[in-house]
């Protein structure tokens, strides 16, 4: 495994970005560009401009090929043969948890593959939850929740009569601190928060809010889907019990996400899903689970894609992180900036502090409309409710326009955006 | 390449931005609500049928240009009409949509002509046929909102 870590960095190193990121830690946005195939393209005539990133980012060629490549040479299932195939196998997709530890601060065996954010939350509510919460007992989220973190805590909470309790969000997008404090209670048996919205932007301060409620006795679990790919997460910095993210997200391939959770939580759970590699033995009388993490990934998982994850991991760990977030957020203020310039723009929320998204309302131009002028433009936007209808019901619109960024996208994009946006006005003045 | 402007013709932008037959329907007797879940848009059609035709049609909510537009236009042409030639044009109307106007008879949609650049575009199928199947379902009955999922 060492040895193999060894050569890979190597690789890493032999890269042009890594190269370049040692000496001079020079961040070259046009250059990560040009290593996405997909970004080459033109769309109705005129080059694509990628903006619907919070619903999925591209995967540079390394990631791509690190995919192809594992079929091309190692496939096997894992876990299982005694054949150099799955040896190799079972060395590469262990090898991707390794990784994924590393970046997140924990121990491989606090590291559970699933399909992405959605199912490492389903399997929280479904285990820890369902053994935890009772009737009468409140579950809390926020007003702010994708419906993936929302939707299986109301569904426990119908299963055991318990309350779920909305911590609501302030006119500005942040979330209301002051009522979490109070809706904390002696009945809360859990926190779920995201660490980024997905629809407005707003950065949550986890640690702050894992603090007050830790000092309530209060588990927290926190949604990365869209905060693991602009900020990272340090799960021992950041304090959490439970962090779920998507592989997709963050230049990795789909079908592959990541639950983390406290060893001695995840010891206590019960299994989710039975069936093989989650067990050591089974009688007709009895099964005996397996070992972490291996107890909560039933039957043959999805092996190319964490490789795949592990590749989008070492190619993010190539590039220079802290010019990565301060490109970001240098692009961020000029979009924002931008935007606000258009007569008869709106942006939905101004949180204290944003990450990787914007949500616009262009007059009285429905987000449909707008998304389909940009679409002619080579423009790709998210118009919708974002999947967090209740957030849309609290700023009273059934839809917006929303522009999301990754590391790839530059000014032009931007102003390819605002290009389309004027071209919409014109058409529906 | 189609232009935006076959999607947007100027009577799809005039009946979005004023649609007709917009508001609640006095004396209502079938009545269906439409959703699109991939948007959140959300229409509702209500209809006064009397002696096997439908005498008044209105429809209220919220959505697109197209299905604003498409609602709007469906209102000013189901008037006068029985639910089987709703039915009859329905099916015109959603090949018109789905496959273009060369696979129908224009002629026999009248106004509705004007939404044949919406093939070009199918994402936006569901938008222009939304009201239509809100219709529908409020004609044959069945109270579960209809969905275009």
């Amino acid at each position: 495994m060492r040895a193999l870590d060894e050569k890979r960095q190597a690789k890493v190193a032999r890269r042009g970005i890594a190269v370049d990121a040692r000496p001079e830690r020079r961040f070259d946005p046009e250059r990560l560009r040009a290593e996405f195939p997909i970004l080459r393209q033109r769309v109705h005539g005129q080059p694509l401009v990628y903006l619907d990133n919070a619903a999925t980012t591209q995967r540079p060629r390394a990631v791509i090929d690190a995919i192809a490549r594992f079929y091309e040479e190692d496939n096997a299932n894992v876990h299982r043969g005694v054949h150099l195939l799955s040896e190799r196998a079972t060395k590469k997709y262990d090898g991707a948890r390794v990784k994924v530890a590393r970046a997140i601060g924990a121990d491989p065996r606090e590291v559970i593959f699933v399909r992405g954010t959605t199912e490492g939350v389903n399997l929280v509510a479904q285990t820890f939850g369902r053994t935890r919460v009772g009737a009468g007992d409140e579950v809390l989220v926020t007003e702010m929740e994708h419906h993936s973190n929302l939707v299986p805590w109301q569904m426990l909470c119908q299963e055991k009569q318990a309350h779920l309790r909305v911590v609501p969000v302030t006119d500005a997008g942040d979330l209301d601190l002051d009522a979490l404090e109070r809706l904390l209670g002696p009945r809360t048996r859990l926190l779920a928060v995201t660490q980024v919205s997905n629809a407005l932007g707003t950065v949550n301060p986890i640690p702050r809010i894992v603090e007050r409620a830790h000092a309530k006795g209060v588990p927290v679990l926190v949604d990365g889907a869209q905060g693991m790919p602009h900020l990272g997460f340090d799960v021992r910095a950041m304090g959490a019990d439970f962090y779920a993210f998507s592989g997709h997200k963050m230049y990795g391939p789909t079908g592959i996400g990541v639950l983390w959770g406290r060893r001695e939580h995840l010891e206590a759970m019960p299994p989710w899903q039975g069936g093989g590699d989650m067990i050591l033995s089974v009688t007709f009388d009895k099964t005996i689970y397996n070992a972490l993490p291996y107890k909560f990934e039933a039957g043959t998982p999805a092996i190319a894609e964490a490789v795949g994850l592990g590749a989008a991991l070492d190619w993010l760990q190539g590039i220079d992180r802290e010019a990565l977030v301060a490109h970001e957020r240098e692009l961020l203020a000029y979009a924002a900036e931008a935007l606000a310039a258009v007569p008869g723009l709106r942006i939905v929320g101004t949180p204290r502090e944003r990450a990787g998204v914007i949500s616009f309302l262009l007059g009285d131009v429905h987000p449909h409309d707008v998304g389909t002028v940009l679409d002619r433009h080579g423009v790709a936007i998210r118009a919708g409710h974002h999947c967090a209808q209740p957030l849309m019901q609290r700023y009273g619109v059934p839809a917006t326009a929303r522009a999301s960024f990754a590391a790839y996208n530059t000014r032009a994009d931007v102003d390819a955006l605002v290009r389309g946006l004027h071209a919409g006005r014109e058409m529906f003045a | 390449m189609s232009e935006l402007t076959d999607l947007y013709q100027e009577v799809v932008l005039d009946h979005g931005k004023r649609p007709r037959n917009f508001g609640p329907l006095e004396g209502a007797t079938h009545r269906a609500e439409g959703l699109n879940p991939l948007c959140g848009d959300r229409i509702t059609v209500q209809a006064r049928v009397d002696g096997g035709v439908v005498r008044d049609v209105r429809f209220e909510g919220s959505g697109c240009a197209i299905s604003k537009a498409s609602a709007s236009v469906m209102t000013g042409f189901a008037k006068g009409k029985t639910p089987a030639e709703i039915d009859a044009v329905f099916e015109q109307f959603h090949r018109l949509v789905t496959e273009g106007p060369e696979t129908v008879d224009a002629a026999s949609l009248g106004k509705l002509a004007v939404f044949g650049g919406v093939h070009e575009y199918p994402t936006r199928v569901k938008c222009a046929s939304l009201a239509w199947h809100a219709l529908r379902q409020a004609l044959h009955g069945g109270a579960d909102p209809i969905s275009t999922e």
